[in-house]
């Protein structure tokens, strides 16, 4: 059946081209290439993979490309996509013990064993604008040692072979880890679902609120016992061999954020932990994310609760910004509907004013 | 690269369906009542219908016509893309006639045809919880529905009354349905409240970032709240369509210059052209006279 | 035909659109308690399940859904039907149950250990689906309540006796409750919890 229908498919197509016109820009100049992004927007890319949850850098890479570079856009695309992939399994937990480190600092020890590892860092450089990228000049090799392939020892093993950090936190044997992409939502929220959203949550909101807890909004004392970046494995368990199979190795960024101590009369102090973990590089994010999951900690640890960065439904709720922006922008479609109504009333209740101004009685009118 | 191009009928794979399926039925056996869902991401933005469109893609089939309306109109752009999304992803017949079709999504309104025992009226909803806006919290507001503890409702309404003299929710306008829930009947205008009440059909709400699906069976008893000395009523439009006279329906303002010029016309598209094509006539103003 | 290929053959061979199917008609009997419905295709289900009881199970279960089954289904060949048909975990706690499954003629003591439910999440019930000998004959009930315009009879042969007790204890659970599927071969019938049902006089 064929319904024609006024203006508005036509209005549509027009403003898809539109769109397609702009992001392709001056055709005199080289499209930029999947390639290109992913290897010279690599922070942008794995921002993408990040807030969607799905490790693929071409396609965050596409993503990008195709959302002119507006990251919202690009994560929305990009998790659109994602819900349409079948599951094929859970994977073992990834062990960033194992991790292959390209970046390794503790602000908790002056050396430690492996040691400190700035790596590929905006840190400590002076952000003066580099005159150089404009000509794209050659850019030199960067300095390489063999690697060891040794495990680096993480800080919060050093703490907890002295039982001064509290333990990882323990699931039943048989816990399935949970998926807020495919489980209704519910709070009190589990720790593994928290962390999920905590790691899809949009990094600007979750800086905030970290940042909030430093200045005493839910403050937990945070020392940054350790972030490392680098590759691990991932490993999927195949029931009919017995053992599990390695699936290959992603990029990680891990926070492990040493908090408040606590300690009772049945229990000698400890230190707490905050925990970030992002696909690909962003510390920004990791830090961020430990802090406010240390902050809604707070309940677990007998803390009055107080600020925002504590409190799990409204951190949880508002965290995740393909939501909040369609929300947002869900104010420019038509509401005139809704709007007459209003109007309607305004216009009402003003006129019943003027009326009772007037020496009219308003209430006879009002109840016609 | 990945093959990116290939989506399921109705583009939610079956698992998702049957899940959404089941969230429906229970949906349907408790009237009013809010069932959390593992709402997915769709590839339209939160706020724009996804908890609509998966509804309906949950419940569409080859045999159904499909009718979206968006303010009351078809031609309304996200109507106008949800439409297109579901000829694209579901392959199935579309009509603007609120008589022909099977299933109707709608944003805002309910159409002024009395809807019948063979059509299901799916509701895009923005903000399923009724008393959101007087405790946010999903925790204690979970337990004022499972204690029908709706007090909190009634003093809000009952502010609205000393502060305005009336009580001053036109649209959004909370029920009660089958003397239990309190309901939000999503943004319409209360004008179309008492449409909900005992209808023919059955009418679903999917809320797609707040990830709730709540139903209204047919045969239900859906009651505005209101008080003794302020009973419920709907907006009254004083003078009729401009453009097919009819009385007694919801009309949109249309500005017409900057001098006050407007009319008053229909909302509901389909029932001003099927009016018109009856013979019937407004006084619509002269071009002369708007310009 | 040995237990084993029992269970592996049937099914829908048109899985999208077959349950698509059922799922509109079970919808609409549940909006519309007591309208009876009916399964056109054959599902290859083996006995004791019906028709009608085996689309519903292919329509609705899944790995996400645990089922419980009377003796009768559980001894059957159906119990391997349905699992490996639909992926659902079959379980002999009837409060984890999400589906339930009663062959006809099965007695029924109480719904009280199936889930209700809870007074925040009353969604968190089972469904029962229960065969029947047949509609039409037997017993005359009188239904009412939402989906119902003023009143409606139905007809069930070989329904427990002690049915209507428990319906109506489930009725004031209200709004925690089971939800349930009469099946009598390719057709059923639905009655959500906010059915009450009285049993009719004869010339009434």
């Amino acid at each position: 059946m064929y319904v024609a229908v006024k203006g508005g498919e036509t209005a549509i197509r027009n403003a898809h081209r539109l769109l397609a016109d702009r992001r392709r820009g001056d055709r005199t100049l080289p499209s930029v290439t999947i390639e290109q992004i992913v290897e010279q927007l690599g922070l942008a890319v794995d921002r993408v993979m990040a807030e969607a949850s799905l490790y693929d850098r071409p396609l965050a890479a596409l993503a990008v490309r195709q959302s002119r570079g507006d990251l919202i856009e690009a994560i929305f695309l990009l998790r659109a996509y994602r819900t349409t992939l079948p599951r094929f399994g859970t994977s073992v937990p990834i062990d960033t013990a194992k991790m292959l480190v390209e970046r390794r600092v503790s602000a908790t020890y002056k050396d430690l064993p492996g040691g400190q590892l700035l790596g590929p860092t905006f840190d400590y450089t002076h952000r003066l604008l580099d005159p150089s990228l404009i000509a794209d000049t050659p850019v030199e090799e960067p300095e390489r040692r063999e690697a060891t392939g040794d495990a680096v020892m993480r800080v919060a093993d050093i703490l907890a072979h002295e039982g001064l950090i509290e333990s990882d936190g323990e699931f039943p044997e048989d816990h399935q880890a949970g998926d807020i992409t495919r489980e209704p939502m519910e709070f009190p929220m589990p720790r593994d679902l928290r962390l999920q959203s905590l790691a899809r949550g949009d990094e600007g909101f979750l800086l905030a609120l970290g940042y909030s807890t430093q200045r005493g909004y839910g403050r937990t004392h945070p020392f940054v016992g350790e972030i490392r970046i680098g590759e691990v494995e991932v490993e999927i368990e195949v029931p009919e061999l017995g053992f599990s199979v390695s699936l290959g190795r992603i990029q990680v960024t891990e926070c492990q954020m040493v908090n408040q101590f606590k300690g009772s009369a049945k229990a000698p102090p400890q230190f707490t932990r905050g925990y970030g973990l992002i696909f690909g590089q962003s510390e920004r994010k990791a830090m961020s994310m430990s802090l406010v999951d240390r902050a809604l900690r707070a309940e677990e640890f007998g803390e009055d609760i107080t600020a925002p960065a504590q409190d799990e439904e409204f951190v949880i709720s508002h965290s995740d910004n393909v939501q909040a922006t369609g929300f947002v922008e869900h104010l420019k479609l038509p509401h005139y509907v809704d709007f007459q109504a209003e109007l309607a009333l305004v216009r009402k209740m003003r006129a019943d004013i003027e009326a009772a101004r007037n020496g009219d009685n308003p209430m006879q009118e009002a109840a016609e | 690269m990945t093959d990116l191009a290939s989506y399921n009928f109705a583009y939610l794979d079956e698992q998702t369906k049957r899940m959404i399926r089941r969230a429906i039925l229970k949906a349907i056996a408790i009237p009013g009542y809010q069932v959390p869902f593992a709402s997915r991401e769709m590839p339209m933005p939160y706020g724009w219908g996804t908890g609509g469109v998966q509804v309906t893609a949950s419940i569409i089939g080859p045999d159904d016509i499909l009718k979206v309306i968006d303010q009351g109109a078809d031609d309304t752009t996200n109507a106008v893309s949800i439409r297109a999304f579901f000829e694209k992803v579901a392959n199935v017949a579309v009509t603007t006639h609120t008589k022909e079709a099977t299933i109707i999504q709608t944003r805002h309104r309910i159409p002024e045809q009395k809807l019948g025992e063979g059509q299901v009226l799916v509701y895009q909803v923005p903000i399923p919880e009724p008393l959101r806006f007087l405790e946010p919290r999903e925790t204690e507001t979970r337990k004022m529905h499972a204690l029908e503890e709706y007090g909190l409702m009634h003093v809000k309404l009952y502010e609205d009354i000393a502060r305005n003299g009336r009580i001053s929710t036109t649209y959004a306008y909370p029920v009660k349905v089958a003397g239990r829930y309190v309901m939000d009947p999503s943004p319409t205008p209360k004008f179309d409240n008492p449409k909900m009440h005992m209808s023919d059909a059955l009418q679903l709400f999917g809320a797609g970032r707040e990830k709730r699906i709540y139903a209204v069976p047919p045969y239900t008893d859906v009651v505005s709240l209101d008080f003794e000395d302020h009973p419920f009523e709907i907006q009254k439009f004083e003078q009729p369509c401009a453009l097919c006279g009819a009385r007694g329906v919801y009309l949109d303002e249309v500005v017409l210059d900057d001098k006050g010029g407007r009319m008053f016309v229909c909302s509901d598209t389909d029932h001003c052209e099927e009016r018109r094509e009856e013979g019937h006539t407004g006084e619509m103003p002269s071009q002369e006279a708007a310009e | 035909m040995n237990i084993k290929t029992a269970a592996l053959t049937g099914g829908f061979n048109d899985p999208v659109f077959q349950s698509q199917s059922v799922f509109r008609k079970l919808m609409d009997g549940m909006a519309r308690p007591g309208s009876i419905h009916h399964v056109e295709d054959a599902m290859g289900q083996p006995e004791p399940l019906g028709a009608a009881a085996g689309a519903i199970a292919l329509t609705l279960l899944d790995h996400e859904t645990s089922v419980w089954l009377s003796v009768g289904l559980a001894k059957s060949p159906a119990a391997n039907w349905i699992g490996f048909h639909t992926g659902a975990p079959i379980t002999r706690e009837k409060a984890e149950a999400r589906f339930a499954f009663v062959e006809a003629g099965a007695t029924i003591a109480s719904f009280g250990l199936f889930s209700a439910g809870t007074q925040e999440y009353p969604d968190r019930s089972t469904t029962i689906i229960i065969e029947v000998a047949e509609f039409d004959a037997g017993e005359t009930l009188t239904l009412s309540g939402p989906g119902i315009q003023r009143s409606t009879t139905i007809s069930i042969a070989g329904l427990p006796e002690v049915f209507q007790r428990l319906w109506a204890d489930n009725r004031a659970l209200f709004p925690r409750g089971v939800d349930a599927v009469l099946t009598a071969g390719s057709r059923f019938l639905c009655l959500p919890r906010t059915t009450r049902i009285a049993a009719s006089r004869a010339g009434e």
